[in-house]
């Protein structure tokens, strides 16, 4: 690659006015990372205007004076990728904040660099290629045990097509030549890449596998695919976070990626405490091994949120390239926006609607286009899954965050604020919320949970939307005045609210439901739902069927963690109580 | 250090002045009068041609004759252990007679950010005696938990019964409170300070007051002394602070006039774009910090304008807080104190300080029960409203009724009335067995069995 000519090109700032400053005199290209002022502030070029550039800072500016020097550094803002990621916070622009802790204290001041990885610590470096063989971008030359997750070396993308020369084996630093090529490169178990351009695959292919999350309403009504792309919006308090925090959990992905992109300082501090002490349901090993976070609070620099969902998805396309389900929460994408609107407003550009820049609709796709299952440069197959929260002003969609996002993604969860003030949880709406993905993913539910089950999602959907229409007249003239079989589906519907939708994040047991148990307690519901009809044919009052004693342990199934047995006994009492009923009319 | 008289425009709390030695972005600004008064500023803007100044008070008396000096410093706060039990203006100075505050630091106002991996998470449930707070919407020390109000409601009352009544069961640590005031009325500041006095609290105080006549613009400055302070007594002298910044409608109203000024391109409702920027500045410095020893607990209030919980203010804050407890027009007008409705009020914290550790292992489930069943009871008053009771069945007659039982008994109570966590639950469980036991589907049996009062009276015989 040819160096970029602009490099340590000098200037002096003109005018500082917050996150965005002015300087002249420097030669720089669009992005080029510059030092800015006494301190060297790390900023980026995103404008320039005859001999003026514009700089976005990712410090605060206070203090900074006109006149103070500009150096270009040449380069663009990259992330490191390399072994030593996982297990890491990071703020939007790859600064280890435990690492800043130690520089700095307690408190973010400024002027501090880190680097993304560490560079000291040894990493041992098990070869998979040996002298001779060929290897081209995206080739895997060896791997290092880095926490319970394998981290594959690999060529970098943008690498020449070439013999292997020498390959070692041992105790390395990702600055350590671990392999040399015959035409000259050495390759270390570092790269770098930059986070506002997509890494490159062979080819991107349609998503037919779900992410198993967990979440009943998710995996059983609106399920995502892997590789597919998500949006949570709703207003605070929601369950925005705690969604996307259950998915980080839970989510049968390899390595999760969690941004928390202009939100609370205290939310990631319970990620950090939180995830140490969790077990990954199907390795049995602690979460965080396997989990990288991204941390740039509200009150952080603004710049540094802009950057921090492109670091993220980086980071989340490069352990995609090794052939890894990713995926990838970014909490909130609407903080990511209004970075994007208060640096436009800030350069005086023409606002799009709401004060938000034109581009923003451009903004939002491209970095939903990064997620995608992928053939990757080696051949293997692998996925970014992309979940983005919105946060709409006063709740309302209509906003354009919400809807260019909508526009873009395949699967809506909508969060309703009436059913968390009802403290019905997870607050997702199952007559406003879809997903695209639902055919494409019927044949593995189809072949993993059961034939019966894409016919037991419809029916449960099609009694949901029933009882919606149920109620409209119910809130006219009471319910007692509904004929006998549409009380049995209002009660039938407040059955699979209550049961089924309904998930305690918080319950140790609730918090994840695997599909067979999903599978099986939507078998119990619809199992009442027939013997309520049969009994309702042959005479039985709706009070009776209502009063059924043994329905009422249904519930209890979702806090056992071993429910078979208990579903079994609630069954067989349920069958009993009819029968009796229907013997009595 | 020099001085310039180069003003050239006058707008709003804006002051433009020319050809001036490079000012630093921030940097704190002295603008001498012709009569000697000075009046002080902050450099929002700065370049070679022009240095745009934020004044902190009226530009009354400001011409294009006035003097300006850069002070070579962004705005410091001095600070010390003397400040408990002063009372200082809005802008920092000391307004009580008493002598100047001898500094043992000068502190940045603008505070940095936390770093989010020095962060401990707060998990100490601190007691209010009020059930709607504790039962429902428990606060954690640490918490940032405001209270949306509006024109009109006992929000300062609430306020004032959670600064007397607050306490983490068992500890005796050193507390104080700050307290800043920001264009609220000399009446309700008195209100305060007659609170704080009879109850001996102003000793453990410090107050800083910006009433409603005094300069706008001020505002945007005194919640920032405020948590200045708080910080340096939670984070280097242990205290455990509680911060109460009332009214942040005003702070905002004040922004929002500072943007007007600028001619920044409007958000909603005319609020800056970076509000929720600003605000977070603010609320964020709340917290715990690994291995220090105090803590910063956060009670802003603000009144909601037209009672809509949807305007930028309290929904900015929404997004940024910890929860928010909502009083409740209704409820007040029925004559109920606190008129705390729980349903749109919720603490994100309360998981981590409830539960056998903290409080007791039924507190989550009972919490859960009793808001389902009153958002149930509570829907369906509007149903009777228009079919009347007699077309109701038999079960929703209960929720209703549930919901009456809840809020005469769980949320009124009195403004001296302090109940304990044990108190408030046992209330709950009170309420809840008005309802048939098997509508309880939000509690496992075994807690029903061992709290509900039906069983416990039974397991009570038997032992
Ligand atoms: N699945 C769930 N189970 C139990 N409680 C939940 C669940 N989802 C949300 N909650 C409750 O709702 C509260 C608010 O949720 P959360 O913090 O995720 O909201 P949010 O939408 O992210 O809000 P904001 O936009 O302000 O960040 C939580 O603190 C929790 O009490
Ligand atoms: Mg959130």
């Amino acid at each position: 690659m040819k160096e970029n000519q602009k490099k340590g090109d000098k200037g002096v700032l003109k005018r500082i006015a917050g996150p965005v400053v002015a300087a002249v005199g420097v030669d720089a290209h669009m992005y080029d990372v510059v030092r800015v002022g006494h301190e060297e502030l790390m900023g980026e070029v995103i404008k320039i205007q005859g001999e003026e550039i514009i700089i976005q800072v990712y410090e605060d500016t206070s203090g900074i004076r006109p006149g103070e020097p500009v150096e270009n550094t040449g380069l663009s803002l990259a992330v490191e990728l390399g072994p030593g990621l996982l297990t890491s916070i990071y703020d939007g622009i790859q600064r280890p904040l435990a690492v800043l802790v130690e520089k700095m204290g307690d408190f973010i001041e400024r002027g501090v660099s880190a680097p993304g990885l560490d560079h000291a610590k040894k990493w041992n470096f098990e070869p998979l290629v040996k002298e001779g063989d060929a290897v081209k971008p995206g080739s895997i030359i060896g791997q290092v045990q880095e926490t319970n997750i394998v981290h594959k070396i690999l060529v970098p993308p943008n690498a020449e097509p070439a013999t292997v020369r020498t390959i070692k084996s041992g105790s390395f630093t990702v600055d350590d030549v671990v392999c040399t090529l015959d035409n000259g490169t050495e390759l270390t178990m570092m790269q770098k890449w930059p986070v506002r351009v997509p890494r490159p695959v062979a080819e991107k292919m349609n998503p037919d596998i779900p992410l198993i999350t967990g979440q009943r309403i998710l995996d059983g009504l609106f399920p995502i695919a892997k590789g597919g792309t998500a949006a949570i919006p709703g207003p605070f308090g929601s369950g925005k976070t705690v969604t996307q925090q259950q998915l980080a959990k839970w989510s049968d992905a390899e390595i999760v990626v969690y941004i928390g992109c202009g939100e609370r300082g205290n939310e990631m501090t319970e990620v950090l405490t939180e995830f140490p002490e969790l077990e990954d349901p199907k390795t049995g090993k602690p979460l965080m091994e396997r989990t990288v976070l991204i941390a740039n609070t509200s009150n952080m620099p603004v710049a540094a949120r802009e950057a921090s969902v492109y670091t993220g998805i980086t980071i989340a396309e490069y352990f995609r390239d090794m052939g890894y389900d990713v995926s990838l929460m970014a909490d909130s994408t609407s903080r990511w926006a209004e970075a994007m609107r208060e640096i436009s407003s800030r350069l005086e550009e023409m606002p799009g609607e709401e004060g938000y820049p034109a581009y923003l609709a451009a903004r939002l796709s491209e970095f939903y286009e990064r997620a995608g299952l992928v053939e990757t440069l080696n051949g293997s197959s692998g996925s970014v899954s992309v979940i983005g929260a919105v946060s709409p002003p006063g709740g309302d969609f209509s906003e354009p965050v919400t809807q260019n996002t909508l526009r873009i993604v395949k699967v809506f969860w909508a969060l309703d604020a009436k059913l968390s003030q009802r403290r019905h949880f997870p607050a997702i709406n199952w007559l406003d919320s879809y997903s695209l993905y639902l055919e494409s993913l019927n044949d593995w539910y189809d072949r993993e949970v059961s034939p019966e089950w894409n016919v037991l999602r419809s029916w449960a959907m099609e009694v949901l939307q029933k009882e919606a229409e149920l109620q409209e007249i119910v809130q006219l003239v009471g319910s007692d005045a509904l004929p006998e079989t549409e009380q049995l589906t209002i009660e039938i519907a407040r059955m699979i609210r209550e049961i089924f939708l309904q998930q305690n994040a918080y319950d140790a047991v609730d918090t994840f439901c695997d599909m067979s148990k999903q599978y099986d307690m939507m078998k119990a519901i619809k199992a009442f739902s027939d013997l309520a009809y049969t009994a309702q044919a042959a005479g039985v009052t709706p009070q009776q069927i209502i009063g059924v004693k043994a329905k009422n342990d249904l519930p209890q199934i979702k806090f056992i963690k071993d429910y078979k047995p208990e579903l079994d006994r609630i069954k067989g009492e349920m069958e009993k109580e009819f029968n009796a009923m229907r013997s009595s009319v | 250090m020099k001085e310039y008289r180069t003003i050239t425009k006058i707008a709003g709390p804006l002051v433009f002045v020319e050809k001036t030695e490079p000012a630093m972005y921030n940097e704190l600004v002295n603008i001498a009068l012709y009569d000697g008064t000075i009046k002080r500023g902050q450099v929002l803007d700065t370049s070679d041609e022009l240095v745009v100044i934020q004044v902190f008070e009226t530009t009354a008396g400001i011409g294009r004759d006035s003097g300006v000096r850069f002070l070579g410093e962004t705005i410091k706060m001095p600070v010390g252990r003397e400040m408990l039990g002063r009372i200082l203006s809005g802008g920092g100075k000391p307004i009580d007679g008493g002598p100047d505050i001898v500094p043992e630091k000068r502190l940045d106002i603008t505070g940095a950010a936390i770093n989010p991996y020095a962060r401990a998470s707060p998990e100490e449930f601190i007691q209010t005696g009020i059930s709607t707070i504790d039962g429902t919407n428990t606060l954690v020390r640490g918490q940032k938990l405001p209270i949306f109000s509006g024109a009109g409601l006992p929000h300062n009352n609430i306020a004032l019964q959670i600064a007397r009544q607050s306490k983490v069961l068992g500890s005796q640590e050193e507390f104080a409170v700050v307290f800043a005031a920001m264009g609220i009325t000399k009446e309700e500041a008195n209100h305060f300070m007659d609170d704080f006095e009879r109850t001996g609290a102003l000793e453990r105080a410090v107050v800083f007051l910006n009433l409603a006549d005094d300069p706008a613009v001020e505002r945007i400055i005194t919640p920032r002394l405020a948590l200045t302070t708080a910080e340096y007594l939670a984070f280097e002298l242990g205290m455990h602070v509680l911060v109460i910044l009332t009214d942040m409608t005003n702070y905002c109203e004040a922004l929002r006039q500072i943007g007007a000024a600028r001619e920044e391109v409007p958000g909603r409702r005319g609020y800056p774009g970076y509000m929720y920027t600003d605000l977070a500045g603010i609320y964020e410095r709340a917290g715990i910090i690994k291995g220090k020893k105090g803590s910063i607990t956060q009670f802003p209030i603000l009144t909601m304008p037209g009672d809509d919980i949807t305007h930028p203010i309290p929904d900015l804050t929404g997004y940024i807080t910890e929860g928010q407890i909502v009083v409740s027009r209704e409820l007040h007008r029925k004559g109920i104190y606190p008129p705390i409705n729980v349903l749109p009020s919720l603490s994100r914290l309360m998981n981590l300080g409830i539960g056998e550790k903290h409080t007791r292992e039924d507190h989550k489930k009972v919490s859960d029960q009793l808001y389902a069943a009153y958002a149930e009871g509570n829907d369906l008053r509007g149903l009777v409203a228009i079919v009347g009771k007699d077309a109701l069945s038999e079960r929703d007659r209960m929720f209703l009724e549930f919901a009456d039982l809840f809020e005469d008994q769980f949320v009124r109570q009195g403004y001296e009335e302090d109940r304990s966590i044990t108190d408030t639950l046992d209330l709950g469980w009170k309420l809840l067995s008005s309802l048939p036991v098997e509508q309880l589907v939000r509690i496992d049996r075994e807690l029903i069995q061992k709290y509900h009062p039906q069983f416990r009276g039974a397991a009570k015989a038997a032992e």
